[in-house]
């Protein structure tokens, strides 16, 4: 049995210590937010973070969790389902697309606002490049989060 | 010749041949008989156990169910895989309505045969059709009956929002108005003529009387079908033309949008599956020793064309499949290498010389026109296999039991999903309930069934709900691709440098039609010819099918023809276009907006290129910086003519989707074959564009023409590529006849 905390919640897992984070996410704890694409760390869809730094949980052991905390897409809204600003921005540029890549890119965009509040271009594009989305809305993931640094603030009608 | 010359973007035969409607076997145009009266009646009744069970939910047509709270459902024929289409004909139909878009749901239709849309039919097989209003349920019910052996519940093609939209959506809208509004004047005792909707509600303003639709929906519903309902003109829309904010993106931005890979069923295990590398080939033997023993193994399945591993968790599968050592059978396309493929494209189109191939258009006489011409340009292009590369792997999760079949996955043709299960099973497809998902991208990849049928045996293999996943070397490397393909080009020109002559062999034709035909150029004499080279791999389509490829080699050889001429690509197309207003208010406003004539920094180039495809006008030039060691994108400018564009936000995105799309191929996209088997596996050697390679986008939209749209998914690629390649002969004078551009050494 492996004790993980996951979004802020401690829960009891019966697995094998090497099975990816990914897997044990979305299988076990039936959170499917979080999203398989390459399964060897390429794409970036399956992006959580672990003690808030980004991993690539298809290529991470559920070991590695120990004593960490996880945080996956549907951990970062508040508790009444209030978007946090880098979900508010993503809904505010329209990124979305297909939408599969999307939980993977706003835990990286998450991330890079943590560490850096105010990305230059080069910076998001250097933090976001691990991240592969087929739809090509890397136009409007740029806008969203300099929308979510307070940078731009224009949106579509609602 | 010239002056014969129409504006007319396509020719009008065969617009509409993609293999599942074809092989349906249906001969649409001796079909369309008038006279055959079947007349479609209000099919509440019928439909309301599938999409109207709640309390208090009324349909008051098929498309349209209004709840006690007065929210207005717009039901949708067709599947959402990115391109925005939930709402975009939500839009259409809730303007027709008058309904409150706040108020507004979508819910998409389920994969049943009552679901066909005669509408779809139509659009597909005789999209120009006018008929008089006497004989338009005579002329739907025979197009019901059509796309119902059709299977018709397709998602492609650029075709919902132009096709659906248009002739769906919009006539169920105003029809459910009319009928509201019918039930209103008979419960109010006043003529309908006065009464008017707004905001999902019925106003009797002489009264000052209002109500909520909901109020009226039961007494609607028994209203007869208005035949031709009366619909908005431009000037009254309030909702189409506007950038409304799509209804799936919340969901997809907090993780609870469901995938079909995010089926979830009590008792479900999980598969990871290996196909015979080469297609066509069976499994001999399979070592299972290991695998076996492994921990959460519950099934090691021989399929014949695959190997399956069944466990309790997916990644315990994978990790035991990874174990097998299997033997697969000899086959004929064992033999087959990248190199000689294209070498024997080259000795077919050598052996067809100038007579040889099938001729797909002529006109005029280009062998004498080409023998008389003053100047003559010929090239040679060529293009490598590319696969879809969803981000969403393929998957499906099946259910057999009881002589029954529950399926779940995201499919571009749920109703066709359906029947290739229940095909499989050997059972009636009423007895088979097909689920559809979110599509994690689509792309053509999600029109074919082979996943659905490889889950569909494995779960009849198992007594369990099963979820099969490909893992994405899978995917890769057992993708239906869009084919590799040659193309040469003879062109002459007078001494004007005017194009005289064009002629066009290549090797294979899939859809549509027109996609190597250039009927808006002003070229008196042309034929183009066509000869398959068939292989063993599958071919499917591919986002903009054969204008991904087309567009590529007549936008490129166009660029030649423009250099031989001693002209820029921007001043030589016009002429080309002379006299087609609205293809030359497409190409104007690109280069308008990027500025054509400014000069570049050194070593940058600009390029021009033009396809309309898919109904709508697309112009794009490209800003490429040639100084580093690899072609660097910096701008595409997009200019597009959709006749109108519904939601032109969520149009701007298709545009910047499909450069993003059409630039991956253009720079690295290189599917190759050896021994028979695909070589490339995974992202880190079919390697997708990131964001910092991502060009800046700017997209104009020109509305020219309301009555008759185009698409928005796939008309935005075509011209990218060519776009890029006549940038880089601008800055380098290199011109690139090979795609992709990881293979051209620009040293």
């Amino acid at each position: 049995m492996i004790t993980l905390n996951v979004n802020g919640e401690a829960k009891e897992v019966e697995v094998d210590p090497a099975t990816p984070i990914l897997w044990v996410v979305r299988e076990n704890l039936k959170m499917t937010g979080t999203k398989f694409g390459c399964g060897v760390a390429l794409c970036g869809a399956c992006t959580v973070h672990l003690d808030g730094k980004p991993v690539r949980s298809c290529s991470t052991p559920v070991s590695e969790a120990d004593g960490k905390a996880i945080t996956t897409i549907e951990g970062l809204a508040e508790e009444d389902g209030t978007f946090s600003k880098v979900q508010q921005a993503w809904v505010d540029q329209q990124v979305a697309q297909c939408g599969y890549c999307q939980s993977g890119q706003i835990m990286s965009a998450t991330a890079l606002l943590k560490k850096n509040p105010n990305p230059t271009d080069e910076q998001i594009d250097a933090a976001m490049a691990g991240n592969i989305c087929r739809c090509g809305t890397y136009v409007r993931i740029r806008k969203a989060i300099k929308t979510a640094a307070g940078v731009s603030s224009e949106t579509q009608e609602a | 010749m010239a002056d014969t010359k129409t504006s007319e973007t396509a020719p009008k035969k065969g617009k509409w041949t993609r293999r599942a409607f074809i092989g349906a076997g249906v001969v649409a145009g001796g079909a369309l008989v008038i006279g055959v009266a079947v007349r479609p009646d209000n099919p509440v009744e019928r439909l309301s156990p599938m999409v109207a069970k709640g309390k208090g939910e009324q349909l008051i047509n098929a498309w349209v169910k209004v709840d006690a709270d007065n929210i207005v459902s717009a039901i949708i024929p067709h599947v959402e895989m990115g391109q925005g289409i939930f709402t975009s004909l939500a839009q259409m139909l809730a303007d027709e309505l008058d309904a409150d878009w706040s108020k507004v749901r979508i819910l998409e239709a389920p994969a049943d045969a009552k679901y066909v849309s005669h509408d779809i039919g139509r659009e597909f097989l005789a999209p120009n059709l006018e008929v008089p209003a006497i004989l338009e349920p005579t002329v739907g019910g025979t197009f019901l009956q059509l796309a119902t052996a059709m299977n018709l519940q397709i998602t492609g093609g650029s075709f919902s929002v132009r096709g659906t939209g248009q002739r769906a959506m919009r006539v169920a809208g105003a029809a459910a108005k009319e009928m509201l509004i019918a039930a209103a004047a008979e419960e109010w005792n006043v003529p309908a003529g006065e009464l008017r909707a707004e905001n999902s509600m019925i106003l009797h303003d002489k009264s000052s009387k209002s109500a909520p639709f909901a109020d009226f929906a039961a007494a609607a519903a028994e209203q007869g079908l208005p035949n031709k309902p009366k619909l908005k003109s431009p000037k009254d829309y309030k909702l189409m033309g506007k950038a409304m904010a799509r209804h799936d993106i919340p969901d997809k931005s907090n993780g609870t949008a469901l995938f079909g890979i995010d089926a979830d069923l009590p008792g479900m295990k999980y598969a990871a599956v290996k196909a015979a590398p080469v297609v066509g080939a069976t499994v001999e033997s399979m070592n299972v020793d290991s695998a076996k023993a492994m921990p959460g193994v519950l099934q090691i399945l021989n399929m014949g064309d695959f190997i399956a591993v069944v466990a309790d968790g997916y990644w315990q599968a994978q990790q035991a499949l990874g174990t097998i050592d299997a033997k697969y059978s000899k086959t004929e396309g064992d033999t087959l290498n990248q190199d000689a493929l294209f070498a024997r494209y080259a000795s077919v189109l050598d052996e067809a010389g100038d007579e040889g191939g099938d001729v797909e258009t002529e006109q005029g006489d280009v062998t004498e026109a080409f023998a008389n011409a003053a100047t003559k340009v010929e090239a040679e292009y060529k293009v490598p296999f590319l696969a879809h590369a969803t981000m969403e792997p393929m998957n499906c999760t099946a259910w057999v039991r009881d002589g029954k079949c529950d399926v779940w996955s995201g499919h571009q043709a749920p109703l066709m999903a359906r029947k290739a299960a229940a095909d499989t099973l050997g059972i009636d497809t009423d007895d088979v309930t097909y689920h559809n998902a979110y599509l994690g991208g689509g792309f053509g990849r999600r029109s074919e069934n082979d996943a659905i049928i490889m889950a569909t045996r494995i779960a009849k293999a198992v007594s369990y709900p099963v979820k099969m996943i490909w893992s994405r070397e899978e995917d890769t490397m057992q993708d239906h691709y869009r084919p590799s393909a040659t193309s040469r080009f003879q062109a002459g020109l007078d001494k004007n440098g005017k194009a005289v002559s064009w002629s066009n062999i290549h090797t294979h034709l899939f859809d549509p039609q027109e996609a190597p035909t250039v009927p808006y150029y002003n070229i008196a004499n042309h034929k183009i010819r066509k000869i398959d080279v068939p292989t063993h791999l599958r071919f499917g389509p591919w986002r903009s099918v054969d204008h991904s490829q087309h567009g590529y080699f007549i936008e490129s050889f166009v660029d030649e023809l423009a250099h031989a001429a001693g002209k820029d690509g921007y001043a030589y197309r016009r002429e080309l276009l002379a006299g087609s207003k609205r293809h030359l208010a497409v190409l104007d406003k690109a280069a308008e907006m990027a500025g054509w004539d400014k000069p570049l920094p050194e070593g940058h180039g600009r390029g021009i290129a033009f396809v309309p495809s898919f109904g709508t006008i697309v112009a794009e030039v490209a800003e490429v910086d040639m100084t580093g060691a690899k072609p660097k994108v910096k701008k595409i400018y997009v200019a597009a003519d959709p006749g109108f564009a519904v939601n032109p936000d969520g149009f701007a995105a298709q545009m910047e989707s499909s450069i993003a799309y059409g630039l991956t191929a253009t720079l690295y996209g290189e599917i190759s074959v050896k021994d028979g088997a695909v070589q490339q596996s995974n992202f880190h050697d079919y390697p997708i564009l990131r964001i910092n390679e991502m060009p800046e986008v700017e997209v104009g939209i020109i509305n020219g023409d309301h009555k008759r749209l185009g698409g928005a998914g796939e008309p935005g690629l075509p011209p990218l590529a060519p776009a890029v390649t006549n940038a880089i002969f601008a800055a380098t004078g290199k011109r690139v006849r090979e795609l992709p551009l990881s293979k051209v050494d620009f040293a």
